[in-house]
């Protein structure tokens, strides 16, 4: 089916038990679906659950009620309901996610850390860390840093090396969170290239892109989103 | 997808006296699969561990281990002299101390062949050779083969414990505290030697910690406990960012920032 | 005539029943250490009483009895030995391994070989081969049950690691009939095939540590080793200056206060028979 995602009626909200149990509303029914080779951008403004919703797709956060469907294997899936070990199974092979901040792991070189994802589904070794290379050429990320830990790399260095490591394994449905907010022009231009492309092998993506440019280069459709009324 | 659990734990309790140390704790383990039990101090982690791992008595509830040696057997009913194989063979239990997990008083090569010697291995230039392949691994010098632990800083003996328990190639390793008492740098190490095996080698685990980071970093699913029961459970990143359990919020919110 | 005021040699008869049944347990169970109530003797513990409550329960009038220390049977121990059962068994006694029907030795095997019909007692210090690398006797039991001797191997493997070779020379440990790992009493590592598939019966007892054990006649007893460094016995450049002996096992003597040294059968039977 061309539909690789599908929300339906998602409701989010979080209870803070320090502060006395105050529950805030983020996600009051959400539903949307994207199809092989859109790219949707959530749209809003902050405080409106752009990033809650793309947790939620990924199964980062649990949602009290509703149902994400995603295309998993020829098999329907619904990240809302499904068993752990399926959510990682999903993760390793269907649904990729790049996050705002690099998740930083002492001691693993930049190449080998993009490589992992790749190495997990199987892909021998050093076909791996030729396609890590590859794609950290391509973001401009020089070689000189490949066998370094990203630890210390600029903002906007780590952020590309984030993007390499979800990109590096070309997933079916791509979440993208602010992928391009720490990277200056030159570099933002190369990322936005290889998420086009992908957009247009058949990659269905949900996206958060502040910046309107990069959103018109890469959205296909938008999908708006309101904070309810309440504390946000 | 597997079939079969590698380990299935149900309604898991264990007393001492009128004290409950754990209390109704269940679930699954599939193979690949890294679990992690954090709690504070007297949460009931480490007791539940040994109950795992067969060294202690259960009052209540069972244990199902899925063997390649035996088939899927029920850990209470198991003779003691297949759980001490088992312990052997296709388990792992990495100690918080290493003087637990090591003998002290024999070498470095000693340690790691002695589970092969416990098999039947009977070739000394073997032995030697596996046990140096380890040694690497676990990144100790070639030339520290023959020299016993008492010699070794607590890193160092801390690798040569995981070396110990993982030249019979385990399918279940239990850990408790891999890594504590260890300095940071050295902890880092060790953590990423861990990481990597549990990659290369497919291993399933349980690792019991206080520290929410060893989690985040090794576990793909989470178990908190309070009190001897399990109050959140989940994908590790889901429990330690979308926390829904008081505790558990309160216990995220308190690792300090670096 | 026993000397009077003895019960038949020495110990009562109801003790005797329980020696022998211990022994025919052990017997029965080849190179598994059977617990047994070891009486007071007349002489202390590191002694040999293990040794002689055995023989005790075995001897009668019609047995001829030779009594070794060290291969010898004319050494202070072995002198005494013999005479305490002399005068309380009112037996025969010989220093001619051929001639004998029971022969206590402490930490040697006769170099004549045994015949069926013989039985040989061994003077057991330690019992537990497994005591110094598990000093936990529940902990041992358990391995022996389990038959889990792990640990005995990796001995062997930190003796080649530290010395190039297995050391151990003496209370070399052997495996009795594939099943029970057991020690020798320290004997050389020498008199270790002495005791594979021996037509004589072996009785062993340990006195301070109250256990008996046996190996039957005829049962196989493998010393344990490496594929790669197999068991080897001693060899000695010399012989033995008294007799000319290439096959037996020899003693280093010093033979007078200049130090000048002399190897010598340390079987002095064995000796005497071969210049006789």
């Amino acid at each position: 089916m061309s539909t690789a995602l599908s929300v339906s009626g998602l409701v989010k909200h979080f209870t803070v038990h320090a502060q006395g149990g105050v529950r805030m509303s983020v996600l009051d029914g959400v539903s949307l679906s994207v199809a092989r080779g859109e790219c949707l951008a959530l749209v809003g403004p902050s405080g409106a659950g752009k990033s809650t919703l793309l947790r939620s797709l990924y199964g980062n956060y649990r949602p009290q009620s509703g149902s994400i469907l995603v295309d998993h294997d020829g098999r329907v899936v619904d990240m809302v309901a499904a068993e752990p070990r399926e959510i990682l199974d999903v993760r390793r092979r269907t649904i990729g996610y790049v996050s705002q901040f690099l998740r930083v792991i002492p001691r693993v070189a930049t190449r080998d850390l993009v490589a992992e994802p790749l190495i997990r589904r199987g892909v021998e070794r050093d076909v791996a860390i030729g396609r890590a290379g590859t794609l950290l050429e391509r973001l401009g990320v020089p070689a000189r840093l490949w066998k370094l830990p990203p630890a210390t790399f600029s903002g906007g260095e780590q952020q590309r090396v984030n993007i390499a490591r979800c990109l590096v394994a070309e997933f079916p449905v791509l979440l993208l969170d602010e992928p391009t907010a720490s990277l200056d022009r030159a570099n933002w231009t190369r990322a936005v290239e290889l998420i086009a492309e992908r957009r247009d092998a058949g990659a269905a993506i949900v996206g958060i892109f502040h910046d309107a440019e990069v959103r018109d280069l890469v959205a296909t459709r938008t999908h708006d989103l309101q904070p309810i009324g309440g504390s946000a | 997808m597997i079939e079969t659990p590698l380990l299935q734990a149900r309604g898991i309790t264990k007393r001492f006296g009128p004290r409950v140390a754990c209390r109704d704790v269940g679930f699954d383990l599939w193979p690949g699969e890294v679990l992690g039990v954090v709690g504070e101090s007297g949460s009931g982690k480490t007791t539940l561990l040994q109950c795992l791992a067969g060294k202690l008595p259960l009052d209540g509830g069972e244990v199902h281990y899925d063997s390649k040696a035996f088939g899927t057997i029920d850990l209470a009913s198991l003779s003691e002299a297949r759980r001490r194989l088992l312990a052997r063979t296709e388990w792992g239990f990495v100690s918080q101390d290493s003087r637990e997990g090591l003998r002290m008083n024999v070498s470095a090569g000693g340690n790691i062949g002695e589970r092969l010697m416990a098999v039947g291995e009977r070739h000394y230039g073997n032995l030697r050779s596996v046990a140096d392949d380890w040694l690497q691994r676990v990144e100790i010098d070639s030339d520290r083969l023959d020299d016993r632990p008492t010699s070794f800083s607590g890193g160092m003996r801390q690798r040569l414990q995981i070396a110990r328990n993982l030249v019979t190639h385990p399918r279940l390793v239990f850990m408790d505290e891999p890594t504590g008492g260890l300095d940071v740098s050295v902890q880092a190490r060790v953590l990423d030697l861990l990481r990597s095996l549990v990659d290369e080698l497919h291993l399933s685990a349980v690792l019991v910690t206080h520290d929410l980071g060893v989690a985040r970093l090794l576990t793909h699913r989470l178990m908190v406990m309070q009190g001897g029961s399990v109050i959140e459970s989940g994908l590790t990143d889901q429990v330690l960012d979308d926390p829904q359990h008081p505790y558990t919020q309160t216990l995220v919110a308190s690792i300090l920032p670096v | 005539m026993i000397e009077s005021g003895y019960n038949y040699a020495y110990l009562d008869e109801q003790t005797k029943r329980m020696i022998r049944r211990a022994i025919l347990k052990a017997v029965a169970v080849p190179g598994y250490q059977v617990p047994f109530a070891g009486r007071e003797m007349p002489l202390p513990y590191g002694w040999g009483t293990g040794g002689i409550q055995v023989t005790a329960a075995i001897v009668g009038r019609s047995d001829t009895l030779k009594v070794i220390d060290q291969g010898a049977d004319d050494t202070t121990n072995a002198v005494s030995i013999r005479r305490f059962f002399s005068r309380v068994a009112d037996v025969q006694t010989t220093t001619r391994t051929a001639e004998a029907t029971i022969i206590q030795t402490r930490h040697r095997v006769p170099e004549t070989p045994l015949a069926e019909g013989q039985i040989i007692v061994f003077q057991v210090p330690i019992p537990e081969p497994l005591r110094f690398l598990e000093p936990r006797e529940t902990e041992t039991r358990t391995l022996h049950a389990l038959s889990e001797y792990g640990v005995m191997q990796v001995s062997l493997y930190e003796s080649v690691a530290a010395h190039g070779r297995i050391a151990k020379t003496y209370s070399y440990p052997v495996v009795v009939n594939g099943r029970y790992l057991m020690s020798p009493s320290p004997i050389p590592k020498f008199d270790n095939p002495k005791l594979d598939r021996n037509p004589a019966l072996q009785l062993y007892g340990a006195g301070r540590e109250k256990r008996i054990y046996a190996v039957p006649p005829y049962t196989p007893v493998k010393s344990i080793d490496f594929e790669d460094h197999p068991f080897e016995v001693e060899t000695w450049d010399q012989c033995c200056a008294l007799c000319g002996s290439r096959e037996s096992f020899l003693d280093e003597m010093i033979v007078d206060d200049s130090g000048t040294r002399q190897f010598l059968c340390s079987d002095t039977d064995y000796c005497a028979e071969r210049r006789s």
